[in-house]
């Protein structure tokens, strides 16, 4: 689950790592307030607008802006709350701005950016860091690998000492206090916030000597969920696909994606398969659509009604395995769907599994416009054949 | 011979009262799997299932009654890793966790306790495992596989299945058929199935199927052109998936340019390993190489 920067700073907060202040708002009505609230708190004349958006390069965007006056900050926060942000992440649809960061503005000597992650193929936790920090971590990394440190972190005792102190000799941050505990307690939040990533783009040094979070990006695992009531209160319904977020509330797995053939298929591997031989028959998907492992009558309608709704769908190819569930059963759920929803695009159904025989027969003999089809391969070229 | 389950196997259920455990526990036995007993934490004395197999509190009161090889495990994901903790405490040979939805944390710890033991772990997240027409362990249906040459391996369930099932309509059959889970984090990698392939004569060649995420596939296709003397057919989904969209599994999201279908794809190529074009051809490439 992503969260927002300012709920990030807030987990930050939590851990004792110094974090750039300021308070959040989401109506006009308060900024000159919160303006004036953020200066006299953080003791600063100028501060910082930012947009509060699931999505990177919101300073390129025009979602963040340093305001050296009370007057610049208030054109500053009218124009962003309620803007619609386009970034290199939001797509070119962009993102309402529903929610403004107004931040104290701090001294920056330099700028460095660091990340937690974990890396799959060595089962460690590990430190990304880069004395390039400010800025698009990718082109760094494209550019410049060299500068992109990493230390991992595994079980064996010591293990996380030792990479903090490589990660504080290869910024060269050995001079200011308190840093080791501050990347041990960034560990601390990560490991115990149960998050998938942690990054601080950038983390600075102030003119004052010290090292403080400027922005915060923090992704939590959903399956622990269970165990952060209090970060589970952060998931913000509006950051998602509409259509996306209905799927959710069915218990449905989808993805919307830009083709006109729609998929619904039971389990994740099998969607993806589908997916591309739609594509390598000619055809462009509409959707991913895992409906799980038992595919019954009510999956089966929640499923059309969701692909349904992406009106650039012209057919619909349902692929089943049924292993526990039987296949007679899938075949009359779809025939009973198809009949409730009055559907006018073009079905394609593949059943396969206990008695995929008696399904297909079931299929051809409905008095419903159904296309039946025995492998995947001539189901989906049916799929896509049918409406070009 | 089969890989790492057979007729003889000692299974026991850990979650066997749970709606799941008690209903797959039942497609077990009539595959013909041989599950002794089953375990469900408070639950110790009940008997269930129509063979009344005897429910314990703990893997270790069922120690003391009943010789067991191998545990699946059927309970909710946020007490899951601790199930499989309980099986590594107890030396427990094969362990196969169907739950889905295990915290990542929770199975980094399981895996650097599982790495300093015996044990062997299929999954989280998974079908488990079936030998044809012997034993299965976990969901996959049974009536698809008959016995034969080939042993299947794979990161998602029914692509599990698909495999089996064009494999066994070309003529071929099965050996086993090993579903290694969708997590970040699982028990057993591509290679560590490879290897037991690779020392079992029955199995004469190989379907690896893989997916968007992670490097495993690579690994092993490196493992596979430096080691492996049988022929391999490998399968990757998600050639149209979006970067940066998880596509079911927690582990089928790409983050960098190697856990492409295409980079994936590339690498078995060059190492020798020959890759269907759809899921459709897993079969018949099979068919053509050993048939």
């Amino acid at each position: 689950m992503k969260i927002h920067e300012y709920q990030a700073k807030e987990v930050l907060k939590k851990f004792n790592v110094p974090i750039q202040e300021g308070y959040v708002i989401d109506s006009s009505k308060d900024i000159d307030n919160t303006i004036k609230k953020v200066q006299a708190d953080f003791h600063t004349e100028s501060v910082i607008v930012k947009a509060q958006i699931h999505a990177g390069g919101r300073g390129k965007g025009g979602g963040v802006k340093y305001c050296p006056t009370f007057e610049d900050a208030q054109n500053a926060a009218n124009t962003i709350l309620g803007m619609n942000l386009i970034t290199h992440q939001t797509g070119p649809e962009g993102k309402m701005v529903n929610k403004i960061l107004i931040t104290e503005a701090l001294d920056i000597e330099k700028e460095y950016y660091f990340a937690i992650t974990f890396d799959r193929s060595k089962n460690s936790d590990v430190f990304i860091v880069s004395s390039e920090g400010g800025v698009d971590i990718e082109e760094v990394a494209e550019n410049n690998p060299e500068k992109i440190i990493k230390a991992w972190i595994d079980d064996s005792t010591n293990s996380l000492d030792n990479a903090v102190k490589e990660i504080i000799t290869s910024l060269s941050l050995e001079k200011f206090q308190n840093v080791e505990e501050m990347f041990k307690n960034l560990y601390k939040c990560y490991l115990e916030s149960d998050c998938s990533l942690l990054e601080v783009n950038p983390l600075v040094s102030t003119t004052d000597q010290e090292i403080i979070a400027l922005d915060a990006k923090v992704d939590i695992d959903s399956n622990a969920l269970f165990r952060h009531p209090e970060i589970a209160t952060y998931h913000d319904k509006s950051e998602e696909d509409p259509l996306e977020l209905k799927a959710t509330e069915y218990g449905l797995n989808y993805i919307k994606l830009d083709g006109n053939v729609g998929c619904m298929v039971n389990g994740a591997g099998l969607a993806m398969a589908t997916m591309d031989i739609v594509k390598y028959c000619g055809g462009e998907p509409a959707n991913f659509l895992d409906v799980g492992g038992a595919a019954n009558v009510e999956t089966i309608k929640n499923g059309f009604k969701i692909i349904l709704s992406d009106k650039n769908v012209k057919s619909i190819l349902i692929n089943i395995f049924g292993g526990i569930v039987r296949c007679d059963r899938v075949a009359n759920g779809v025939i009973e769907a198809v009949k409730e929803l009055e559907l006018d695009v073009v079905v394609v159904v593949r059943l396969q599994g206990t008695n995929a025989k008696l399904a297909k027969k079931i299929l051809d003999e409905s008095d419903i416009k159904l296309i039946s089809a025995e492998t995947i391969d001539e189901a989906a070229k049916k799929a896509v054949e049918m409406i070009k | 011979m089969s890989i790492l389950l057979n007729k003889n196997t000692n299974i026991l259920v850990q979650g066997i009262t749970g709606s799941e455990g008690s209903f797959h526990t039942e497609q077990m036995i009539e595959y013909g799997s041989k599950v002794v007993c089953g375990v469900t934490p408070g639950k110790g004395g009940q008997k269930v299932t129509m063979k009344e197999l005897p429910v314990f509190n703990s893997i270790h009161d069922a120690k003391k009654e009943f010789q067991i090889d191998a545990t699946v495990i059927f309970v909710p994901p946020r007490f899951a890793a601790k199930a499989i903790m309980e099986a590594i405490q107890e030396n427990i040979e094969l362990i196969v966790c169907i739950s889905e939805g295990i915290p990542i944390r929770d199975m980094v710890t399981v895996k650097n306790m599982l790495d300093k033991s015996a044990s062997t772990l299929i999954g989280p997240n998974c079908p488990g495992v079936i030998t044809a027409e012997e034993s299965k362990i976990g969901i996959t249906p049974g009536f698809i596989c008959k016995k034969g040459s080939v042993g299947i391996l794979s990161r998602s369930g029914t692509l599990t299945y698909e495999a089996i099932d064009q494999v066994v309509n070309v003529g071929l059959g099965i050996t086993t058929a090993v579903g290694i889970g969708g997590d970040p984090v699982i028990g057993s990698s591509m290679i560590d199935i490879l290897k037991h392939f690779q020392n079992d004569d029955d199995t004469k060649g190989i379907v690896m199927i893989g997916e968007i995420g992670g490097n495993m596939e690579n690994d092993a296709a490196r493992w596979v052109k430096e080691n492996l003397n049988k022929p391999v057919v490998s399968f990757i989904a998600g050639q149209t998936a979006p970067k940066g969209k998880r596509m079911g599994h927690a582990g089928a999201i790409i983050s960098e340019g190697s856990e492409t279908a295409e980079a994936k794809i590339k690498i078995l190529k060059e190492c020798g390993i020959s890759v269907a074009n759809t899921v459709s051809e897993i079969g018949i490439t099979m068919k053509s190489l050993i048939g």
